[in-house]
């Protein structure tokens, strides 16, 4: 089940640039919130600040409250906790090249020491299947490398990865981006269905897709939350004239 | 192209042209000097080859040496001795090796305590490797009061320590950090990721690097003169002087003897196809698990 996310005062740094500014919101379960935004407004910053990724970078610094229920990620619990229930999906795909299909989709369990078979067997089918690239790979799992096949289907395998490990939330950063049509079709469908068991995030720079995904979405501008409210609203009837702006395309 | 006006065809040919001859001449270049490089290899093979395999026989591989003057002889003892010593040397440098350039690479880029061990390694790799047999005459030998392969494995792993850090290092730098991120945005703890995802996927350059230390030290004689020392007769024990053949070369080549110089020659093809034997196993051994279109 998907739990909500409580975002309280966050601010991001990288070095001495002040990347993100007083972020409040709050993103309820079992929906999905698209987060839109001109290119380096910060959007990516922000999810990673949600799964405590921002600080693998060592000249990167967070501070802030986000609440997962009711668990302060930042102070009740460590990184790798906290990633384990918050899953991401990456802007460009990051499969395991080293690693088979089958192994870069069980990774998650398997490099934290689960080892029973049967079990890893059915988490690869179902999370393929759910990932929509069931069909695609079946028959080379174990063959072929996870950087050997497509740019979209590496996406795919990036997302039936992450799933694998059944995160409660899922982030993901524009996870369509470099997919063709189709698949970005196949991936909306995805997020339609997993939104009633996972709490889902997903950055998007497209409109449509955040209309068509999300009950909620928010616009970011120059490290600020601007406006957070139901998509509907934001498309048709925004609050604050800059995210107007943005939506009607004068800016970005 | 057709359709072009004369004047822009006319540049647009000799552009294609100027294309096409400095492409030649860089592919050229580059066949000359891959040439240059093998040539010098092939002659020494071939030297070697003419020189010492006319010496090999059975008795070379299964013999300890004999007298001056008496006939036949091998050098058994020196293979196995090299085998041994190379052994505990990949064992304990290759690890180590490993260890400080995962260090360096994963946990202290950018730190002070990084930059002293990167250039530690860096002088220890040009210290003269007659330096590390003192050291471990000094370290081991003088304490024990007496020669040892053990002492000799020791010298040839700390020269093989710098080498290994040092390209272990450079290969996890070229490991994407999406890929390490991917590892740790799934919950994968810190020093898991560093094992199954970085080494690994660094592993092909890792291995070579790993290579060329082993071939570096494994034709080695100085560090071993007053290590392992060397030793006319079998011995198993890591803890007494032991054969080895580029001290066993040494000693021939440098001999007044016609037969043992025929010894050293073959001696000598010996050890170079063995260094080659074993690179070439590695390779094959690393090979075998790769995947399609994996790299
Ligand atoms: N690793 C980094 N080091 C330093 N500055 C960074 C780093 N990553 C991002 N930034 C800076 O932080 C700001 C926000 O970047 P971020 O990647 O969050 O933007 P974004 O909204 O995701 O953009 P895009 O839509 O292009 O992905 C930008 O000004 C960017 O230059
Ligand atoms: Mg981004």
């Amino acid at each position: 089940m998907g739990v909500d996310i409580r975002v309280e005062n966050l601010n991001a740094w990288y070095g001495p640039v002040h990347t993100l500014h007083d972020v409040n919101l709050h993103i309820p379960a079992n929906h999905a919130t698209a987060l839109i935004g001109p290119s380096g407004c910060g959007k990516s910053t922000f999810v990673r600040c949600l799964n405590r990724m921002h600080e693998t970078n060592p000249a990167a610094r967070a501070e802030g409250k986000v609440l997962m229920g009711e668990l302060d990620i930042y102070k009740d619990a460590t990184p790798v906790e906290i990633r384990r229930r918050v899953g991401m999906v990456f802007q460009r795909p990051n499969p395991f090249p080293t690693m088979s299909i089958y192994d870069n989709v069980a990774s998650g369990l398997k490099l934290n020491g689960f080892r029973k078979k049967r079990v890893l067997d059915e988490v690869v089918e179902r999370s393929l299947r759910q990932a929509a690239l069931w069909d695609e790979v079946k028959d080379d799992l174990k063959k072929k490398s996870g950087a050997s096949i497509s740019g979209g289907q590496q996406q795919r395998l990036c997302i039936a990865r992450a799933l694998a490990v059944d995160p409660e939330v899922l982030l993901m950063d524009e996870p369509a981006s470099a997919l063709d049509p189709v698949s970005t079709a196949k991936i909306e469908d995805l997020i339609f269905k997993l939104k009633s068991q996972y709490t889902i995030v997903i950055v998007t720079h497209n409109m449509q897709q955040a209309a068509r995904v999300a009950e909620n979405t928010g616009f970011f501008l120059m490290g600020k939350l601007v406006e957070f409210a139901a998509t509907t609203k934001i498309f048709t009837n925004p609050s604050d004239k800059r995210t107007e702006d943005y939506i009607t395309g004068r800016f970005g | 192209m057709s359709a072009l006006p004369v004047r822009s065809r006319y540049v647009a040919s000799f552009v294609t042209l100027r294309r096409s001859v400095t492409n030649n001449l860089v592919t050229g270049v580059a066949i000359v000097s891959t040439a240059l490089v093998l040539v010098p290899l092939v002659a020494i093979l071939g030297y070697l080859l003419y020189k010492g395999a006319s010496s090999l026989n059975l008795a070379f591989f299964t013999h300890v040496p004999v007298p001056v003057g008496d006939p036949g002889g091998g050098m058994a003892n020196a293979i196995v001795g090299s085998a041994a010593i190379l052994g505990l040397a990949s064992l304990l440098g290759i690890p180590l090796g490993i260890g400080a350039g995962v260090y360096l690479a994963e946990y202290a880029r950018g730190t002070w305590m990084g930059a002293a061990v990167r250039f530690t390694a860096d002088v220890l790799n040009g210290v003269p490797s007659i330096v590390m047999g003192l050291a471990a005459y000094s370290l081991i030998v003088a304490k024990q009061q007496h020669f040892s392969g053990l002492a000799g494995g020791v010298a040839l792993a700390i020269m093989m320590v710098p080498t290994v850090a040092r390209t272990t290092e450079e290969m996890l730098a070229t490991v994407p950090n999406p890929i390490r991120e991917a590892a740790l945005g799934l919950g994968i703890p810190k020093w898991r990721t560093v094992l199954s995802v970085s080494l690994r996927t660094a592993s092909p350059g890792i291995i070579t690097g790993c290579m060329l230390a082993f071939a570096r030290v494994a034709g080695e004689t100085a560090p071993l003169l007053f290590t392992a020392f060397g030793n006319q007769f079998w011995s198993f024990d890591l803890n007494q002087p032991i054969a080895a053949l580029p001290l066993q070369i040494y000693v021939y080549a440098l001999s007044p003897y016609d037969e043992w110089h025929r010894l050293a020659w073959a001696g000598a093809l010996v050890l170079i196809v063995m260094i080659m034997a074993s690179v070439t196993l590695v390779r094959i051994f690393a090979n075998r698990g790769a995947l399609k279109g994996g790299h």
